[in-house]
């Protein structure tokens, strides 16, 4: 599949990774040293039941948290004790981070949503770059709708596009398709290996087998470790999958 | 800078509901501190123009009505007049003053047309005692007129609109309850009201209204007189008592004379407005506080939805010192144009009221200022809180934020 170019090089490099919540007069250890490598062009499905520490590990992975313990290297740079001005950049430039609940801002068209890291980033040509972006998620016609005026799996296209449209290293899914239905669901994991083969490396949570079975690799988390890390065989590919499903019912002109 | 500024405006056109009412609580608090501040200065300025209408630096003396006790003196006589005006120097102008509005109006004549209305009889000087310089026709009468008892009259504006209707009135014959008396002049507009208005009244001599018209022989309703300046009337009150209680006394001990200071009317006009303005301004205060919270509370309506917004934008890179440049820019274009809005609807609301009250429209800048800042103020700090707190946060804490 990835039979590309691609120079092995560890884009996620967790070393004893570990975080813990004070909860009252509990401590939660949400992570227990948790140490993986993930290498420059995988697709990786990271599973696991809930408190088994997965959700935590994204967002560590995606820097919107941060580590109690351990060390995480990021494109080769540690980045766990950064300041917050320098872990905004690092979101900024280096993550694309796609969350289950769109996170889109409501009364925003959709370019100017996709704009909003490029502004952040200080790019210049924003529209056009924000306008490509979604035109490689298939929204070329959708650009001046706002959220609402969209479908659940045009909304996630829209997310997809903003996390893109920085062309980070990385693109970082946390249950991209928990709220969407089987067909839109195999629509954004196309996109998602449609990115992957493109070079991208992609890193989702799911707790479906069967988005889990479209990635490369899936490491399944449980009590805040590593349970199993294992390569997958014939990844299912989502546009095959899309071609067995029923076509989509047309609606019907009533009279 | 501009990124900041222009992601503000974005915010504040995608967020048209919360900006409009966030802007309410703006234009509401500045322009009622506007109207009604300006409603109260309009209201002491037109108290303080009548007393001017009714003459400057003026003590009037008037017999106390029935006071005194038996064989007490308290009537006022021309010579009293000579006496007071020799006696004290800081007299600029004095006059004994007959008017039938002590013994009923009086009724006046011309042609088919007449009015009730009250004659004064008093020197020549009364023009300049009650600042009615400004003649619309004729001339004023004269010390002549008064030493040879001539029947003139000089009529105030309401009984020249009333009888001559814009007519030329010069030269005009009038009956003043029944005697004929010819029109010398007429005093202009002076724009009084109520009981005491100069603009209805007709002047005569003295003499004439006391031998002729109300024959009152010698005696005086009251003398009235102008001082040099505003600070020496109380001087003046005090040396008129002393001359006056030199010749007379009370039998029971009371008091025989009416003074009448317009110093103190000057302050009870002061105190009374410095209440009306107390009471506006407390109103204001109201309307401004009830505008503040109505900022307070939209502002804390969407703390969560905010603070969600702004854990969004943290992962996806937007620094801190991003975040509040935005927001303290939303805000300060929000109050900014609700307080513009505010200004021109006090103002607004202010020549509305003012005219409807037939009071000047007075806008105070400091009130406007004022107004102005405690709004922007509110505004501000219930705009930037949030995004002060939730920029602190980490993206995820502010992701989930309930």
């Amino acid at each position: 599949m990835s039979e590309m170019n691609i120079p092995p090089k560890a884009v996620i490099d967790t070393r004893a990774l570990s975080k813990e919540y004070v909860m009252g007069e509990m401590v939660v250890r949400a992570l227990r040293e948790v140490s993986i490598s993930i290498m420059n062009g995988e697709f990786v499905a990271i599973m696991g039941p809930s408190g088994s520490g997965k959700s935590t590990f994204m967002n560590m992975i995606g820097c919107l948290d941060r580590p109690s313990g351990g060390e995480y290297y990021l494109d080769g740079r540690e980045v766990s004790r950064l300041g917050d001005n320098e872990l905004a950049e690092i979101r900024n430039k280096y993550i694309g981070f796609v969350f289950q609940t769109f996170n889109l801002l409501p009364r925003t068209t959709a370019v100017k949503n996709v704009e909003l890291p490029l502004l952040y980033g200080g790019v210049k040509n924003r529209t056009e770059l924000a306008k490509s972006a979604l035109e490689r998620v298939g929204l070329a016609q959708r650009m001046d709708h706002k959220p609402n005026e969209l479908s659940g799996g045009q909304q996630q296209r829209v997310a997809i596009a903003r996390a893109i449209v920085t062309d980070p290293v990385l693109v970082l899914g946390d249950e991209p398709t928990g709220n969407l239905d089987t067909r839109t669901s195999f629509e954004i994991m196309a996109l998602f290996q449609e990115l992957n083969r493109a070079g991208k490396t992609v890193v989702i949570v799911t707790h479906e087998e069967d988005i889990a079975h479209h990635c490369n690799r899936v490491i399944r988390f449980r009590d805040g470790r590593v349970e199993r890390d294992e390569k997958v065989e014939n990844p299912t590919d989502a546009r095959e999958e899309l071609a067995k499903l029923p076509p989509v019912e047309q609606p019907v002109a009533t009279a | 800078m501009t990124d900041s500024l222009r992601s503000a405006i974005s915010a504040i056109a995608a967020n048209k509901l919360r900006s409009a009412l966030t802007m309410l609580g703006v234009v509401i608090g500045v322009g009622s501190v506007i109207a009604m501040i300006g409603i109260g200065e309009g209201t002491k300025q037109k108290s303080l123009e009548e007393l001017e209408i009714m003459g400057s630096n003026r003590i009037t003396v008037s017999p106390q009505r029935g006071r005194g006790g038996t064989g007490s003196d308290n009537a006022l006589r021309v010579e009293d007049v000579g006496k007071l005006k020799s006696r004290i120097p800081a007299i600029k102008e004095i006059t004994g003053v007959v008017s039938s509005r002590f013994s009923g109006q009086s009724t006046v004549k011309y042609g088919a047309f007449n009015k009730r209305t009250s004659v004064t009889g008093a020197e020549p000087q009364i023009q300049l005692i009650e600042n009615a310089r400004k003649m619309y026709a004729g001339r004023f009468y004269t010390q002549e007129d008064e030493a040879y008892m001539r029947r003139v009259a000089v009529l105030g504006w309401a009984v020249y609109e009333e009888l001559f209707a814009g007519e030329n009135a010069i030269g005009s014959t009038i009956k003043i309850n029944n005697q004929n008396f010819e029109v010398v002049g007429v005093v202009d507009y002076k724009g009084g009201s109520g009981w005491m208005n100069p603009d209805d009244q007709v002047y005569i001599p003295l003499k004439t209204a006391q031998d002729r018209l109300l024959g009152t022989k010698d005696r005086l309703h009251m003398i009235t007189m102008q001082g040099i300046s505003p600070d020496v009337l109380t001087v003046i009150q005090a040396d008129v008592e002393d001359v006056l209680y030199e010749t007379r006394k009370s039998a029971t001990g009371e008091e025989l004379f009416r003074v009448f200071n317009q110093a103190e009317s000057l302050e009870a006009i002061q105190t009374q407005s410095r209440l009306l303005s107390m009471l506006l301004a407390g109103i204001a205060s109201v309307s401004l506080l009830v505008g503040g919270i109505g900022i307070m509370n939209i502002m804390l309506v969407s703390v969560t939805e905010r603070t969600k917004e702004i854990g969004l934008r943290k992962a996806i890179g937007a620094k801190r010192s991003t975040i509040l440049s935005q927001f303290l820019y939303e805000s300060v274009v929000l109050c900014v144009m609700g307080g513009a809005i505010g200004t021109v609807l006090g103002i607004g609301a202010t020549n509305m009221v003012a005219a409807a009250m037939q009071v000047p429209a007075v806008i105070n800048t400091v009130a406007v200022f004022t107004a102005f800042m405690f709004s922007t103020g509110v505004g501000l700090f219930f705009g930037l809180y949030p995004a002060i707190r939730a920029s602190a946060l980490l993206p995820i804490e502010a992701l989930r934020y309930e």
